[in-house]
């Protein structure tokens, strides 16, 4: 970043320069080429400005929430939308709007806890795969198809009925069982780059296998697996909210966003906004995340449609 | 040694692997998977915190009774061997007995699979029929409002939960327009009509004649098969529409518009015909997946099937239960996707 700062005038022209001079610089002028290539992604950009509200709520909630979102207030139970209470209030009288802004952080904490467990495992396991090959491979590779062959929400559910309930147990579940694509990416990128001349040349120097796979091999593989997770933010939060509104994930009175439609489930029929508020706010946030993923795609692997 | 190629002294194990899976090809592969399904299921019930002895006797039994049931129950004896006794006992159709119904596992799995099997059959044909035509369509006039639509649809497919889908729809069609019936898969007065032969209430119906019964499971059955529907809909009209895009790109497409083939023809006896083998491998993955998908649509809607057995001996921590139901949940997955290899290979020369 020196070289920017020192130059804040072609700012612009040194992230566009076709010649880069250093290692950074030519990261930055890749990433600042993809960058505008999405700025012209009207939808992505819809998606970019959805996930940019939910980390500003998640990081603001208790400042902008206009009530505690536990307080409970009997006497104002189940109160249509208006008024003081934008979105209505729940069966024991706590503000909708107050325990969904709350409920982001839950969201948030849960995707990315997901991403931090599942993209080192699935890393792991595709890159020792696909770089000793053999039997190695021929082993992890099975249980990676034996993982992909079952329905995932029925697999996380038998890991949280084992594990127990709760916000920890419904991440490792969704851990466990949503590793097998990146370790299937990772393997195929390693297939690519193990013959490379570089990775003979650190060899003949007498680098270990592990080594070479930390050094060399994950170094390369890991943006293709991180942009995957981020495609598959909508799909991670999809089943966190099922796992919440089975009563698996995170317990009551915890503000998430699944649990909450289950709480409003007896209201449906005439209380309708108890269970209607929080499926939008899943609606928006998993729909930001899907127009971004698409985005990103489109810029990352323009061959596809 | 070359680089990254293998470790010394497994080529013979690799290639052994490799000869296997030639041999064997599909039918080890599956049998790997289904084997693979059981270690998971067994793990699983070994990593519960319950006890397993104190489920079946209590916790004010005699510590001679607990020591008795312990050996009985083979706990005592190295995991493989416990696996291989869980192995035997699977393979011989005993799952165990629900502590829920006190009855075994397997005649409960077996009286609420049908339900699931209704709902996802339906589901899915919803999905094709609508599916099918809506993306060829969107692909022959891409860019018109029709494309935007699957696109639109798509994208709300992959965004909205299913379990709020239902509730909404139930707050819609079913409060507010009264158009379909409510939860269950028979109102009050007409269950226990007909007799269950298969199971299927709709064709238990038709099979007695029984047409008001027939029209009162429709009714029950429509909204939460549609919901189901929307989310197979979403992906096989995406999915259609991707594929009729790269066959009509070809030049088979350019000679025959230059021989002065009717554009319908083009488009439903050359560039269609040549989709359907994916095609059908798409809607096979997407009945899977409405399989397990289920298992929220039949908790909103109260739908006596599979996925709410699970669901429901999971709240109770019926652990029998609920393996038993992942397990036959998992055999009907791995079922459909071999079914579709199959398919494939009979319908694609190229691979036979």
């Amino acid at each position: 970043m020196t070289a920017a700062a020192n130059r804040p005038a072609g700012l612009r022209a040194w992230l566009r320069e076709e010649a880069p001079s250093s290692r950074l610089q030519a990261n930055l002028v890749q990433l600042y080429a993809g960058w505008r290539a999405l700025r012209r992604n009207p939808l992505a950009m819809i998606g970019l400005a959805i996930i940019l509200v939910l980390l500003a709520v998640a990081a603001l909630a208790p400042w902008i929430a206009p009530f505690d979102p536990l307080h409970q207030d009997l006497a104002n139970r189940l109160t249509p939308p208006g008024g003081a209470h934008p979105l209505g209030t729940d069966d024991l009288g706590r503000d909708i709007l107050s325990r969904i802004l709350h409920g982001a952080r839950i969201t948030l904490t849960i995707v990315v806890l997901v991403a931090v467990a599942v993209a080192p495992l699935g890393l792991a396991i595709g890159c020792l795969a696909g770089y000793f090959g053999g039997w190695v491979d021929s082993v992890l590779m099975r249980i990676t198809d034996v993982f992909m062959a079952f329905p995932r929400l029925i697999l996380a559910l038998a890991f949280v009925a084992a594990l127990g309930p709760g916000i920890e147990n419904a991440v490792l579940a969704i851990a466990i069982t949503n590793w097998p694509p990146y370790a299937r990416i990772a393997r195929a990128e390693t297939l690519t780059i193990r013959r490379s001349d570089f990775i003979a040349a650190a060899r003949l120097q007498g680098a270990s296998s592990l080594g070479i796979i930390w050094g060399h091999v994950v170094p390369l593989t890991i943006s293709s697996v991180i942009v995957r997770v981020t495609l598959d933010m909508a799909g991670i939060i999809l089943i966190a909210a099922g796992l919440g509104f089975l009563g698996l994930g995170a317990q009551p009175p915890s503000p998430e966003w699944g649990a909450m439609i289950a709480g409003g489930r007896k209201y449906i029929l005439d209380q309708w906004w108890v269970a209607t508020m929080p499926g939008i706010a899943i609606c928006v946030v998993s729909l930001g995340f899907n127009l971004l993923g698409d985005g990103l795609r489109d810029v990352l692997d323009p061959k596809q449609r | 040694m070359s680089i990254g190629q293998s470790l010394p002294g497994t080529g013979a194990l690799a290639s052994a692997l490799g000869g296997f899976r030639r041999a064997y090809g599909l039918v080890g592969s599956v049998i790997l998977t289904l084997l693979g399904l059981l270690v998971i299921t067994f793990v699983i019930a070994r990593v519960v915190p319950i006890d397993p002895v104190l489920a079946v006797v209590g916790d004010r039994a005699t510590p001679e009774l607990y020591e008795r049931t312990r050996l009985e129950l083979g706990l005592d004896r190295p995991l493989y061997v416990q696996f291989y006794l869980y192995l035997r006992q699977v393979l011989s159709g005993d799952l165990g007995n629900s502590v829920l119904t006190s009855r075994p596992v397997i005649e409960d799995v077996a009286r609420f699979f049908p339900a699931t099997l209704e709902l996802a059959t339906a589901a899915t044909l919803l999905g094709v029929v609508v599916g099918v035509p809506m993306g060829v369509l969107a692909a022959v006039r891409r860019g018109s409002w029709l494309d935007h639509l699957v696109r639109v649809v798509g994208l709300a497919g992959y965004s909205i939960p299913v379990f709020w889908l239902g509730l909404v729809g139930l707050l819609l069609f079913y409060a507010e327009l009264g158009w379909v019936e409510g939860p269950g898969r028979l109102s009050v007065g007409y269950e226990d009509i007909v007799d269950p032969v298969t199971g299927v209430i709709l064709l238990d119906a038709a099979l007695a004649g029984e047409w008001d019964v027939f029209r009162d499971a429709f009714a029950h059955l429509i909204l939460p098969a549609s919901v189901l529907g929307y989310f197979s809909l979403a992906y096989i009209s995406r999915m259609t529409r991707s594929f009729m895009l790269d066959q009509l790109s070809q030049e088979y497409v350019t000679t025959a518009r230059v021989k002065g083939v009717s554009e319908a023809r083009i488009i439903w006896r050359h560039a269609f015909r040549n989709i359907t083998v994916p095609l059908v491998t798409v809607i096979a993955l997407s009945y899977a997946h409405l399989l397990e998908g289920s298992v929220l649509t039949e908790t909103v809607f109260a739908w006596p099937g599979l996925g709410a057995y699970i669901t429901s001996s999971l709240l109770n921590v019926d652990m029998n239960a609920v393996l038993g139901g992942t397990l036959v949940v998992g055999l009907a997955f791995v079922g459909v996707n071999l079914l579709s290899d199959l398919l494939y290979r009979v319908l694609d020369p190229r691979a036979r």
